[in-house]
């Protein structure tokens, strides 16, 4: 049997090197992915980001756990968890130790978690997280858990990514200016304040309330080179479509607020599913990923066609400033006779 | 642009609870530009052998203190197999009578560390062992 058939039959160790296969790049890996391609588009893909020490594992764990085990009578859904943290820029060597918190989930046969490392992607993701998720994907998991690497304010590649984005705070981390910053807290569907029984938490709250309450009704965003409007976000109601971001307050070591934040959840996908935003997400998600597919072969084809020797020619000409670098470029461009 | 690093699971079996040698191994090895999964005190065979399975790791590195080795080690050799992960390396550290080591290497354990052994020695044999070669003499 080819691996992408064990895959969608359910064999874990097959799953398992599938992974490794679509993660280190390699034709085989691609190949199973072509065929797996078909059989995804299922699969509900959240994504957990904050910044480091918010308590992104614990609350993976304890949501992974609460689709496991829902309370309201539904069948538990199959999970699968990719935690993302970083490479060292120095060595490329990684520390993976998300699965420190994930204890909860061990031995259900139900739950595959997986470790990667971001190998110098930025962003919060690795370069073929959204190619693993397909795999699970394919492989029949109903929701993917993606943790991203432990974020700043710039780290959104996230929110293409997933079809709903948890942002986790915590009480104590920044006043009400850092809550008006662009970046992070704009891409939330849901917003987690964890560690809820710490000292500041009405704080944290009114600040991230208060940023709610100032978006504007309409959202310019730029896309793709040109600005594009968004239906207004600030009122929940069946007239107008939006979506207002949910504040939700979490203890997760002790898993207090995590089958209501599981509930918020499938809230969120059934909206989108309601006002056609699932399929504008998904229509955004895989033309970005058309895109920057295309970006990294056109440059590896590039650099079959161009000599080093050329480039450093060129590149030479402009340290010695005879050339500019957007000269340079279209030099270099002549130079593979690809266009 | 294919992209290989070696992928190793360091996990502390048993009921002890010293876990600084098991993260200073880690270190080095992350240091070494590996992709370490670390995971954590008192884990049982089974989770760790899940954990390899999951990770699709390389390398197996067992730290035990406790004196539970006997037990724990052919365990989780019993599980990898089981699992259909007999290509990968398993090595072992911590507190390990001498007199235990060869029945450990019997069992499949391609290399036993004490108690000051190297950062350096353990990466060293981490690549060979990877690479099908066996771990350098002490």
């Amino acid at each position: 049997m080819k691996l992408a058939e064990q895959v969608i039959a359910g064999d874990r160790l097959a799953l398992a090197r599938t992974l490794s296969l679509v993660e280190n790049d390699t034709p085989q890996g691609w190949s199973a992915l072509d065929e797996l391609f078909p059989h995804t588009g299922r699969a509900h893909l959240i994504g957990i980001t904050g910044a480091p020490g918010t308590g992104k594992s614990s609350l993976v764990n304890q949501l992974a756990y609460a689709f496991r085990h829902p309370t309201d009578g539904t069948p538990p859904l199959r999970v699968a968890v990719i935690a993302v943290d970083p490479s060292s820029p120095f060595s490329g060597g990684a520390l993976l130790g998300d699965r420190v918190r994930m204890r909860d989930l061990a031995g259900d046969p139900g739950v595959f978690i997986r470790s990667m490392a971001s190998r110098g992607a930025l962003g919060g993701l690795a370069r073929h997280t959204a190619a693993v998720a397909q795999v699970f994907d394919a492989a029949g998991f109903d929701i993917i858990l993606i943790e991203t690497v432990g974020a700043g304010q710039g780290e959104v590649d996230i929110a293409r990514l997933a079809h709903t984005t948890i942002v986790v705070e915590a009480p104590g981390l920044g006043d009400d200016i850092q809550a008006i910053k662009a970046g992070i807290l704009e891409i939330a569907d849901i917003l987690v304040i964890n560690k809820a029984d710490r000292p500041g938490v009405e704080q944290t709250e009114r600040a991230l309330r208060a940023m709610l309450e100032l978006a504007k009704p309409e959202r310019m965003i730029m896309h793709h080179g040109r600005f594009v409007t968004f239906p207004d976000r600030t009122e929940q109601n069946e007239a107008v479509p939006g979506w207002k971001p949910f504040i939700m307050k979490t203890i997760a070591v002790r898993g207090e607020g995590v089958q209501e934040l599981a509930r918020a959840v499938h809230e969120h996908g059934e909206y989108l599913r309601r006002n056609s935003e699932w399929q504008r997400r998904e229509r955004e998600r895989l033309d970005t990923e058309l895109k920057s597919l295309l970006q990294a072969e056109l440059m590896a084809r590039w650099q079959q066609r161009v000599p080093e020797e050329m480039y450093q020619i060129i590149f030479k000409q402009v340290l010695q400033r005879t050339v500019s670098p957007y000269q340079a470029v279209v030099k270099l461009l002549e130079q593979s006779h690809l266009f | 642009m294919a992209e290989r690093k070696i992928r190793v699971l360091i996990a502390k079996p048993g009921l002890d609870g010293h876990d600084r040698g098991a993260k200073v191994v880690a270190r080095a090895l992350r240091d070494a530009g590996m992709e370490v999964i670390y995971t954590g005190l008192r884990q049982t065979p089974e989770m760790i052998a899940e954990a390899a399975l999951q990770e699709d790791v390389d390398v197996v590195g067992l730290s035990i203190l406790s004196g539970a080795h006997m037990v724990l080690v052919p365990r989780v050799m019993e599980l990898l197999r089981a699992n259909g992960q007999d290509h990968i390396c398993v090595f072992v550290g911590g507190i390990i009578p001498d007199a235990d080591v060869p029945a450990l290497l019997a069992h499949g354990v391609k290399a036993v560390y004490g108690p000051g052994t190297s950062t350096e020695k353990i990466v060293e044999d981490v690549r060979r062992i990877v690479l099908g070669e066996p771990a350098l003499q002490v």
